[in-house]
Order: C-alpha cells, then structure tokens, then sequence
C-alpha cells in the first residue's frame, strides 16, 4: 500500500520526518516496505518562463533563450525542441542538484555562456526514460521563480507499507492516518463530506435489483451535466504518487477516494445502461464481455457481475466493461459503491487472470459502512472540482447491515497473557485511540468493536491491539519460568548425529538434495518399467517434471551430485546424504517416510573402499554382525562387484560398483561405488550399550593357514567353516594374501588366513590347538577342496 | 714379561686411538682380550714365572687388561654418540612438505546451523519433535486456522499431492501433532524440510528447511517468548546482539510478531547485509491462537504457549555470507569444503 506522506498529513498533525514516522508505524504493525523521498536530491531547480529564443552562433542543434526566473533573467544554452516562447519550465540554476544527485553548474557551450539547465520528468525522478519526451512544460500560470519541488510536491515523499491480510482497513490514506494517530497520540481528522445535490431523485432514473449474497451491499449516486476533463493537476500527482494513472476527472475522482479510504469505486455511462436498471447477478456460464483494458473475457457462473437488462456491464468488483465507459462527450455518470465477497472477487479474479487495484482491496473483504463515507466523498470531490451537477438521494441495497460487536476483556487477563503491568484506564486510551469505543468497569474493558476491524473478535486480539500500541519492545523479557524440562533427542536423533560423524570422520562430506524428484530417474538408472520402486507419490501441480514425483530411492539424487562435480571436473569425490525417501502406503493416506544413507564416491577408489566405509559404520553404530552377499540381479549396479547388506536376516541396503549403462546415463567417464541403507533396519539393529570385558590374561596363539581354493570361492564361505569348527578357542580371523598368477593353477586362487587362538582362564596348550587347527583345515578340504600350502 | 706387557699396551691404546667405528674396535678386543687374544695367552704363561715374579706379573697383567677394557668402552661411547650425530644429520628431512593424513570430510553446512541452533535450544530444555513432509490438509492448514480459500493458502503456493494431501509449507503442522499425542508441558522444537510452489533463483527455492519452535504450559506470556528468542539471537548472533520485535499477522497466533536482529556484520550502523537498515529479519512468532490449542486437545483457558518459526537456510546465508541459496542443493564439493 503507496501512501503519499503529504496525503496523510490531510488527516494526522505529525512533527516528525517520514523516515521516522516509517520507523515507528512499522513498530505499531503497519511495515514500511520502503521509503521512497522523489525530492529528496533535488536542491536549486525554479519554475523559469522563457522569453525568448534565438540560434546559436556556432552550433545548429543549440538555441539560446533568456529564461525569467522572477528575481533575475539569466541566459541558457539548449539542445530541447520542444519549448516555445512564454513556456514555463523547471530550471537548474548553478549549484543546483538533480535526482540522481546529478551537480549542474554554470559554464560555456560552444562559446556562449550558460547559467543552467531546462529540465525533463527523467532529471526530476517522477517518469522513466522511455515516457518522455524533451522539457517538461508546466502548466499556464504557473508561477516563477518557486522552487520545483513545491510546485509539483515533490517535498513529501511517499511510504509503501506491507498489510497483512488481516488489516483490510489499512489498505488506504485514511487507514493508515488512523494507525498514525494512534501510534502519535494525536488526534484522527474527519473526512470532507459534505455536498449539496438538486432536488431530484436518483430512483426516478434508476432501479438497482442484487440478485445475490456475494454482494453484500450496492449503492448509487448519480451525477449529471458532467464535464469530462482532466482533473487538477494536485489531485494528477497524489494520483501518480500512490502508483495510479490519471485518466480523466470523473475516474480520478472514483481512484482518489479508492486510494484515500480503501472503498473501490466505479463510474458508468448512464446512457448505456439500458433499461435505466442495475441487476447484480452470476455471470451465465460462457458469457462474453470485453472489459475495459478491450480484452474479451469468458466468464462463467461462479463469477458475480453487474449488469443492465441486457448484458453485464462490469465484473464486479474486478473491472468495468467497454460498453459503459466514461468518455469525453458523457453527460450522466452513476456512481457505483459497493461490497462484495472477498473470496469470491478474489476466485473470480484469479480465474480470470485479473488482479486490479480494486480486486486487490475488495478481496480483503471490506468494511460495508465504508460505503457511505466513500460515496460522500466522491459527491464532496465533484463539487470541488465542479465536474457535474448531484441528483438528489441516493440508491443503497443494503441487506443485511453488519453492526459493531460487543466484547469484554478482563484488564488483568491481558496483563498476565502480555507479562505487562499496563493500567487499565491507559489500555482504554490506547484502544479508543483505535477506535474501539471502551467503556472500563472495575478490570473490565466493555469494548464496542467498529465494523472496520473484523480481525479483533477474541480476548486474544484485544491483548494484541494493546501489545502494539504500548510497542512489543517495552514488553519485559524473561526466562521461562515454571517446571524445569530436560531438553532431549529421540535414539533416531542420536544415531544420525553418529552416522554422520563417522562418515565425516571417513573423509565423506555431507550434502542435500531436492526430495522430488523426475520420473525419469528410474531410466536413467535402468530400473525396469515393472518395478514397484517406481511406485511413487506424485505432485499433482509440479513445477515441471524435473520436480514431479517424491523420491523412492536417493541413488539418483546422488548420481546427480556426482554428475555436478565431474562435469566440473573435480577428480575425486567422497559425498553422503541422510535423505528421506517416501513410499506409498496402501492404508495410509500418507506415505511411508524413512530415512536412506546414499554414499557416493568415485576416484580412487574401488569396491573395498566403500565396503570398508560401511564396515566402520556398522561398528560405529554397534551392529553386531552384518553380512555382505553377493548381489548379480540389481540393474543399478555391476552384476560382479556389488553385495546384499543383510542385518538380522533382513536386507537392510546395497553397496557396489554402479553399473557402466548407469554411469553413461550421467556422462560419468570413471568407476562410481554407491551404498544405499536403510537407516530404519539399522537404528533398530544399533546396540550402544558397551560392556568392559576383562583384558585377556592368558597368552593367545596364532596359526597362519594358506590354501588354494576354486576362483568361486568365496571368503564368506571359507570363514563360515572356520567358525563353526573352531570351537571355543577360536578367537578372531584375519585374512591376509589373496595371490593369483606364477604358481597358481588356472581357475584357481591362493587365499591365506591368520587364525587367533585363546582360552579364558588358562594357558593353551599345543596339542590342544594343533587338534582344532586341523579340524578347520580338514573341513576346508572336504567342504571346499581347498589344498593346503607351506605358509 | 713386562717389557711385552708394556708393548702389548702401547700397541693396543695406540690402535684403539686409531681406530673409526665400531667394528674396528671389536676387532681390537678380540684380538687383545679375546679367547685366543695376545693378553689371555700372555696370562696362560704366567705359569712359568717364578712364585715371586708372579704377584706383580699378575696385577701388571690385570692393570693392562683393564685399562684396554676402559679404553675400548670410552672409544665405544664416543663412537657411538659420533655414528648417532651422523644418523640424525643424514636423517633430516624437509619439514615444510604437507603432512599425511587421512583426510575428513564434513557436514553439510546447513547441518552445521541446525546443529548449532538445536544446541542452543536443547540448553533451554527443548526437545527435538518430528512430522511427516507428505502431510493432511488438516493439519498444514485448516487446523491452524486457514480454512479453504484463506488468502494465506495463496500466498505459501502449496503443492497438493490430492484433495486432503499436501507437502507441507511449514513446520507449524507439527506443533498440532505434538499437543495431540502430548500434555503440557510442552517445550519443542522441530527441524524440517518444507515446500512451496516458487520458482527457483537466488533466493527462492522449491524446498527449504524451517525450524519450528512450540512452548504450552501453564502462565506462558508474550514475556517468556522475547526472553527465549532474545536468549537464543545472542547465543546464535553473539552476546551483543539486540532483538526488535515487531507486530505482523500469522492466521495461527495472537498477537503475531516479527523479530529482527540488530545486524552482527555492522553492528546496526547499516552495510550491505543488512541492506542499511542495521536490522535483520529472522523469524516469525507468536502467542498460539487458543482455537490453535483447542483443536491440539488443549484447554486454552488454563495453558498458553508460543511458537516461531525461522528459515535455516536464511540464518546459514546470514551467518556465513552466502549470496545464493542453490548452492545449498548443488552440492559442489568447492563449496560443501568451505563449512
């Protein structure tokens, strides 16, 4: 909301410059957005006449004029083409500032003294390069000699303030002069009301019929012997101050009173409203109607509009029609003042793809009794203006008029909710100050609640209205005070926080990415079309494709990242995510949200890498045991080098080399390794709590073994036996030579094992162990076929 | 006799005296002192003396052998130190080359804030509560007092998922969840993602992360909101920091604020962060709208609460001077190396 500062000063008597008036309104709850002062670099620019103009000596495109400037005629040199004679126009003397602070001084054009500058709207900052041309002529009249900034008020500056959606009484001069009184303690001035009409009546001529609730009161004023003209040149600029084009006077009189009070108007040409009747009713589905930008609009049933016996003449509370529109020659206008439901103007104008200045404000749904003072402002401007002659009484359908409410809020209530100590009878100013009517009983505020401020129904928004007034920021603080609460994190919380530290910890760094996701992912990562992975949540109004769907699987995500950084040529790359994924659920309106660990890496590293990184993990994470088998069917990955991760039986994730059709897919020219787990398995899995057990007493005893195994087998499988032969003196494995090559027969691998041996509570005798070591290299050999070595 | 002991010392002491390393040195006792050395056959001879000669014979024989044995074991030590003088010289190396280690990578920087503000708020005695992303149209909206078209429904562009289903545009969906399953006291706060229908650009992302806060007990005033958000400006922005509270309007709380810090780059005599203003805006808040706390299964006329809520990646882009929110989700690893 543009509000003009001189325009609001018509209403409060403030002593303070604008940006301090900003500052403290946006602390009472009405927010500058910006404060924009058009004026503020301008310094030494007059109004000048020219008296005349003569050719340069030395110069085709230059004149020389001798410029009236009421105390002196001074001499300036001139490129403009388009000043006359008698003109009067802004000068910049020597010395003086232009916006922009561009500095203008005195000083020689091709030879002939110059003693200043004529001045365009662009080197006063109130119009854009490309809407104008050459000098700006001021009005016939004008005074010399008068500083600029006066002339065209360019000395008051304006305040764009933020309204909530609340606040639809702010959204206008007066709404806003109100805060100020407030917010000042100053006293609120009254509107101009006051006109006098002929002795006619208005219902002679015109019969108003609202067929509808959505229209919640219709008012009319009818105004003959009109003359269409511009309107003066002060009313022109508060116009163009608050963002508004002037058009003529009788639609600059219905925008003023728009902008001043916040009640949209509008104006039609009695002439073509046929039937001399107004009917307020739904658009028929497809009904066509060219509104006054001269587009031809579709409206449908749902849309409310105005109408005359035959055809609409206005959506309404959105545009007016062509049909109807206030040209030169008009005689007989009528004045429309309304109120209509904010929901429905607001549907019907994003429908329609149509937002006015008076949708805008009707859509905050507005007061109806605005109606009578915005109506009797118009009728005081046309007889300020002299632009017509008022038919006597006025057409007002008017239902259901709404009343103010009543309310009643305990003063020490307000004060315990606040944490203040406020006096009641300083609550009571504050709220009359607003204009809530209060009437204080004991503790108890009686409040009479105008209709203008809907938004104050509760005890809540009273407490409010004193918050602000009184200003939040003398409102103490403290501590909380009352029963002390731990603060605490679920083990969900606990375990992600160890999660990511080990992966840091691993060399891995962290990142996030977007949970939508496109369809197309699973293409590029080769899922098959039948795959239930593909079953996902979709969005039903994305905002392409790309961002369609909740992700199912973060591998894609991740392969992006990776993709992002080789493109950008960064050789190796260590990235985890905790990325949630969401699965739809067949009894459930929402979907499953779990969470994945994505790790990615690529450069420098292989399978054993990323292994040994979950491996870690696991163990970080107090997974007793977690097994790794062999995964050949998954497309994402190469059927060779990729393993199930099975935890408790269950598979709780995949780790392996992604497949080369996948890393094509990306453009990724290197060997990428990617584990997805779910951190869900994992979590329930995680055991933390540690128990000491006593260091070992008694000295252990290592037997290395060397055999030479089939290629297929694998080190699970010799492990497993190992295991379930040594008995309980077996007390770890290592395995530490894999060999193929010189020595080794075709198909074939050396593999070699360092097996630990110890007993609690006594020292291990030889033959003891030596019994046990050929136990396991005996079921070796006949499980496996495995042919002991020389260590 | 004595005449070949005194030669078997001149001998020795002078080769001793020569000698440059240690092996010399065990070749010198072992051929002076050894099993088969020149001193032991000298002393097997001694039988032949005469029982008179023998004493003085002895103890000259003893004397040499010792003084030999001194010598060797000096000549050993100053060796020793020489040969360790030499390793350390010739093992210098250049202590300027960059050190090995296995190198640690890092957290994301966005969870490098949420961590620090969870810290803070967990001082507080604070909890950390969740809600799912995919949430009911009750609860992002209608039950936080935005029924079907409510222009707030319009200005966070929801994306629906079907009719009752929508992605969550805040984290205040979570403070209904948790009044419903918990009683009073309640003190939370509840990290998450959210997602509203903007177009990507600098400063605009589709999803973004909010931190909701939400404190009901008995006796809670707008007092104890400033205390625990001012508290929470000076831990996060540093003990200097002051706080402004200005009125705003939220549909879920009553009275409504906005909070502002004053800017920890200028220290409120305006600079580019702040946009001259000396001010920054950081979070939303408010006392809960007691409709808010009926539908949470909450008696409004006994407890009150309040709740805010603030944008992780504004108050990152804040505290570390980042100029484009994409950077967050693109994750080049230039930029994930920074935090």
């Amino acid at each position: 909301m543009i509000v003009p500062y001189k325009w609001l000063l018509d209403y409060v008597n403030i002593d303070k410059s604008i940006t301090e008036v900003g500052d403290e309104l946006t602390l009472s709850g009405s927010k500058v957005e910006e404060i924009i002062e058009n004026g503020k670099e301008i310094s030494k620019v007059v109004t000048g006449k020219i008296l005349s103009i003569e050719k340069h000596p030395n110069a085709d495109r230059l004149t020389i004029c001798k410029v009236d400037i009421k105390d002196e005629i001074i001499q300036i040199v001139t490129a403009a083409t388009n000043i006359r004679v008698n003109d009067i126009v802004p000068v910049a003397l020597h010395g003086s500032t232009l916006a922009g602070g561009v500095k203008i001084k005195k000083g020689k054009l091709r030879g002939v003294e110059s003693n200043g500058m004529f001045c365009s709207e662009v080197e006063l900052g109130i119009a854009d390069e490309d809407s104008v041309h050459g000098i700006m002529i001021l009005k016939e009249g004008t005074p010399i000699g008068e500083d600029i900034k006066e002339v065209l008020g360019l000395n008051g500056g304006v305040i764009d303030f933020e309204i909530t959606s609340n606040r639809a009484d702010c959204f206008s001069v007066y709404g806003i002069a109100r805060e100020a009184a407030a917010t000042f303690k100053t006293k609120l001035k009254p509107v101009n009301t006051a006109y006098s009409s002929n002795d006619e009546d208005i219902n002679d001529y015109l019969k108003v019929e609202v067929k509808d609730d959505l229209c919640r009161r219709y008012a009319a004023k009818m105004v003959k012997n009109v003359v269409v003209k511009d309107s003066p040149e002060w009313m022109q600029q508060r116009l163009k101050e608050a963002g508004i084009r002037p058009i003529n006077n009788i639609v600059d009189i219905t925008n003023y009173v728009m902008v001043e009070l916040g009640q949209p108007m509008h104006a039609y040409n009695y002439k073509f409203i046929e039937g001399s009747k107004i009917i307020v009713r739904k658009a028929e589905d497809n009904e066509k109607f060219k509104t006054l930008d001269g587009e031809e609009r579709t409206l449908n049933s749902s849309m409310l509009v105005i109408a005359d016996d035959k055809k609409p003449v206005a959506v309404a509370g959105v545009m007016g029609g062509e049909n109807s529109e206030i040209k030169n020659d008009t005689n007989t206008i009528i004045f429309e003042c309304a109120n209509f439901d904010g929901t429905s103007i607001r549907l019907t104008s994003k429908k329609l793809g149509l937002r006015t200045d008076a949708s805008s404000k009707f859509e905050k749904d507005i007061d109806p009794n605005l109606v009578e003072m915005a109506m009797n402002r118009a009728c005081n401007l046309i007889e300020e203006l002299g632009a017509g002659e008022i038919v006597g009484g006025t057409v007002d359908v008017y239902k259901n008029p709404l009343m103010p409410h009543k309310l009643t809020v305990s003063a020490s209530w307000v004060n315990k909710f606040l944490g203040t100590d406020i006096k009641p009878e300083m609550m009571k100013e504050m709220l009359e100050s607003l204009e809530i009517k209060t009437n204080l009983i004991g503790d108890e505020l009686n409040l009479v609640v105008p209709t203008f401020r809907q938004d104050v129904k509760i005890k809540e928004d009273v407490a409010e209205e004193i918050a602000r007034i009184y200003g939040y920021n003398n409102i103490p603080t403290r501590k909380i005070v009352g029963e002390t609460v731990e603060g605490t994190v679920k083990k969900d919380q606990k375990l992600k926080k160890i999660v990511r530290e080990t992966m840091v910890s691993s060399g891995f760094y962290e990142c996030t990415t977007y949970s939508f996701v496109s369809p197309k992912v699973y293409d590029k990562i080769c899922i098959p079309d039948s795959d239930a992975i593909r079953n996902a949540v979709k969005i039903s109004n994305p905002l392409g494709e790309d961002f369609s769907i909740m992700r199912t699987t973060a591998i894609p995500s991740m392969m992006e990242v990776m993709a992002t950084n080789y493109s950008r040529g960064i050789n190796e790359v260590k990235l985890f995510e905790i990325a949630k994924v969401f699965i739809p659920r067949e009894n459930d309106e929402l979907p499953e949200e779990t969470d994945k660990l994505v790790i990615g890496m690529y450069g420098g590293a292989n399978f054993y890498n990323i292994k040994g990184v979950v491996e870690n993990l696991m163990n970080a994470l107090g997974i007793e045991r977690c097994l790794f088998a062999k995964e050949s069917e998954n497309p994402i990955f190469h059927p060779g080098r990729t393993a199930k991760i099975i935890i408790r039986n269950k598979e709780a994730g995949v780790l392996g080399e992604v497949h080369p059709n996948v890393t094509d897919n990306y453009d990724i020219e290197e060997r990428v390794y990617i584990a997805e787990i779910d951190l869900n398995s994992v979590f329930k899995a995680s055991n933390l709590n540690k128990k000491y057990k006593s260091l070992p007493k008694y000295p252990s005893v290592s037997r290395d073994i060397a055999m030479l195994v089939k290629d297929e087998v694998t080190a699970a499988e010799i492990e497993d036996i190992i295991r379930a032969n040594g008995k309980d003196i077996l007390e770890s494995i290592k395995l530490f030579d894999v060999y193929k090559g010189k020595q080794v027969p075709e198909g074939m691998k050396s593999i070699a094992y360092s097996i630990t041996y110890r007993a609690e509570g006594r020292t291990l005798k030889d033959e003891e162990v030596n019994k046990v070591h050929e136990r396991i290299v005996k079921a070796l050999e006949e499980k496996l076929g495995a042919k002991l070595r020389e260590c | 006799m004595r005449e070949e002991l005194e030669n078997i010392r001149t001998e020795a002491m002078t080769k001793i005296k020569k000698s440059i390393n240690s092996d010399n040195l065990e070749e010198i006792r072992v051929k002076y002192l050894g099993k088969k050395g020149v001193l032991t056959g000298i002393l097997r001879g001694m039988g032949s003396l005469s029982p008179e000669e023998r004493p003085a014979a002895g103890k000259l024989a003893n004397d040499v052998r010792e003084e030999i044995e001194n010598a060797i074991e000096n000549a050993k030590k100053s060796i020793k130190e020489k040969e360790r003088e030499q390793r350390l010289a010739f093992e210098t190396i250049d202590v300027t080359m960059p050190g090995k280690a296995n190198p640690i990578g890092g957290v994301h920087p966005l969870t490098k804030v949420l961590d620090e503000i969870q810290e803070i708020f967990l001082g507080m005695g604070f909890s950390v509560a969740e809600g799912p992303e995919v949430e009911l149209d009750y609860y992002n909206f209608e039950a936080l007092n935005i029924p079907k078209n409510h222009p707030a429904r319009d200005e966070q562009d929801t994306f629906y998922i079907k009719d009752g289903v929508v992605l969550r545009t805040q984290t205040s969906p979570v403070q209904i969840r948790e009044m419903e399953k918990s009683k009073p006291p309640i003190r939370i706060i509840a990290p998450g993602r959210v997602y509203r229908s903007d177009a990507v650009d600098a400063t605009h992302s589709p999803m973004f992360t909010q931190i909701e806060g939400l404190v009901v007990d008995e006796g809670i005033t707008m007092s104890d909101l400033k205390g625990t958000l001012d508290t929470f400006a000076k831990r996060f922005f540093g003990e200097s920091t002051k706080t402004k509270f200005r009125p705003h309007h939220f549909p879920f709380t009553e009275p409504s604020a906005e909070v502002d810090v004053s800017c920890f780059a200028c220290g409120g005599k305006g600079c580019r962060i702040c946009k001259n203003s000396g001010w920054i805006e950081i979070l939303g808040c408010g006392m809960v709208h007691p409709d808010v706390l009926r539908r949470g299964k909450i008696d409004p006329e006994k407890y009150s609460g309040f709740a805010f809520g603030m944008g992780l990646e504004r108050l990152a882009m804040i505290k570390y001077g980042i100029d484009d929110i994409r950077l967050f989700y693109e994750n080049d690893l230039r930029f994930l190396k920074q935090f």
